[in-house]
């Protein structure tokens, strides 16, 4: 396996430490100038999800994880695991409620996700930015209120809660940013 | 990004401001009577610092060596009689790039005949204060620093103590080697970025930090280095001595830096031998300091990474 030495970190580099994949978010090079060079790198364990903070030697360096981002199309849940495509090949992959983590709330079948294999099986799903709901429980509707504000829970066919304007019905269909999960508006009906 | 590498990556505006700060040192040293100088950048000798390393050409067949600073150079005219001097120019070191670092970089070094390091600080305090319209300018004690910050005194710990100070503020991927290397953590990782705003000047460096610098008791009777450091918003920005002048000395540092870099499979170069011959002529009582030219514009123009004042960095030049 590939190694990386300190001057080759940068943003999005996989790499192992501890044992775990981890991706590096900052490298900074630091000396004094009449003192030892240290590098003050910050890695997220694509496990856990953490932000670690560690210093290296210069010139030290890290084995190259085997991790790759692919985009692929969820088909379904089973109950226990999530399964996933690769649209060109084909190719099937199942992740476990772990790998899925939060992302679950938002899978609806066919969209399309960005699926982090480790070792070639899912580590973890990152959802589309966008995606397109319905509502499947709320309190009635308000009419004549568009114009206000005040909004209220919704409960959409993936199970995620999101706050609403309070004019909205069971049954219409909304858009959600999933990285705040934000009502972003009513989705077009085509 | 990549269609416009031939562009510079520092706005005009810093540029401009470059030549307004170049030309404002120069009159801050014309008015005060220190010359400015030139000295060779392609020399045939090489630094010796360990932490330090030089960028090696081909000349007529043979290795020189860019410098790392206009140091032996401008001693070697004060040997000669030259008197306060300076000079304002490129000097180069291997293998440092980074938000604050580019390979080649402009440094102010001066020198100030019959100054100790305190009297050079003074001047150096009054020069950034100058430059950057900054009117707070402290000084602290290594020592000082280290308790203030640390709880712990950097000249009398014990090792141990200093790792234990290291692990309480750091994660690191290695086990230090020794105290050094635990005083650099600490030093550039814990209390550089908190040294908080103004003109931070840092005086009295362990006697093991000493550089070119004499070494004395201080009032303590502890051994340290008559080196300071000067930091402006948590950058370091400038390193002065109160010279060496003793030849012997100075052949026995040479020396034990090359111990130091075989050790540690550093390239080792030839030193430079008639530094020791000019203090062995007489080189005048002085102090003298290096300044980061790029850094010091930094701050001026409100810059977070040196890209944003260099026109070409070494991704483009």
């Amino acid at each position: 396996m590939a190694s990386y030495s300190t001057n080759e970190f940068k943003g999005g580099l996989k790499v192992m430490l501890d044992g775990d994949p981890c991706s590096i978010v900052e490298n900074e090079f630091v000396k004094p100038g009449k003192g030892q060079a240290f590098n003050r790198v910050k890695l997220r364990n694509l496990k856990t999800g953490r932000v670690w903070e560690r210093t290296f030697r210069s010139g030290e360096s890290l084995e190259s994880a085997d991790v790759m981002d692919r985009d692929m199309e969820y088909l379904y849940n089973d109950g226990e695991f999530f399964h996933f495509m690769e649209p060109e090949t084909f190719e099937q992959h199942q992740a476990d409620e772990k790998a899925v983590g939060d992302a679950a709330k938002w899978l609806k079948e066919q969209d399309v996700c960005v699926v982090t294999l480790y070792n070639g099986a899912p580590l973890a799903v990152t959802p589309p930015n966008h995606v397109i709901l319905e509502i499947t429980d709320t309190d009635p509707g308000l009419r004549g209120d568009t114009a206000q504000g005040g909004n209220k829970p919704a409960t959409l066919s993936t199970g995620a809660v999101v706050k609403v304007p309070l004019f909205l019905e069971i049954g219409e269909t909304i858009k959600v940013d999933t990285r705040t999960g934000e009502y972003l508006g009513r989705a077009k009906e085509d | 990004m990549s269609d416009s590498v031939w562009r510079p990556t520092a706005p005009l505006e810093n540029l401009r401001r470059r030549a307004t700060l170049l030309a404002d040192i120069r009159r801050f040293f014309s008015e005060r009577q220190v010359l400015e100088m030139e000295v060779p950048i392609l020399s045939r000798r090489a630094t010796s610092d360990p932490h330090i390393d030089s960028i090696v050409a081909d000349c007529s067949g043979d290795a020189a060596y860019l410098a790392t600073s206009p140091e032996f150079g401008l001693k070697r005219l004060l040997a000669a009689g030259m008197g306060d001097c300076y000079y304002l120019g490129k000097a180069f070191r291997n293998g440092e790039a980074g938000g604050r670092h580019n390979p080649e970089f402009t440094m102010l070094e001066w020198y100030r005949v019959g100054w100790d390091d305190h009297r050079l600080m003074i001047e150096v305090g009054e020069l950034l204060s100058w430059l950057l319209r900054i009117s707070k300018v402290r000084s602290y004690s290594y020592r000082a620093l280290f308790l203030q910050h640390l709880d712990v005194d950097p000249h009398r710990a014990s090792f141990e103590e200093l790792k234990a100070t290291v692990a309480k503020v750091l994660e690191l991927s290695f086990e230090p080697a020794g105290r050094d290397e635990c005083l650099d953590l600490l030093m550039s990782h814990h209390i550089e970025p908190n040294m908080g705003e103004g003109i931070s000047l840092v005086y009295d460096f362990p006697a093991t930090q000493a550089a070119l610098a004499r070494v004395e008791d201080d009032e303590l009777g502890v051994p340290v280095a008559r080196r300071f450091e000067a930091y402006v918003g948590g950058m370091e920005l400038a390193n002065g001595y109160w010279e060496l002048t003793d030849a012997p000395e100075q052949l026995r540092r040479f020396e034990a830096d090359h111990c130091y870099r075989e050790g540690n499979h550093k390239p080792v170069h030839p030193f430079e031998e008639r530094l020791v011959q000019a203090l062995e002529a007489g080189m005048p009582e002085c102090a003298g300091v290096a300044l980061g030219v790029d850094r010091l514009l930094m701050l001026a123009c409100g810059a977070s990474r040196i890209e944003e004042v260099i026109a070409f960095p070494i991704e483009r030049a």
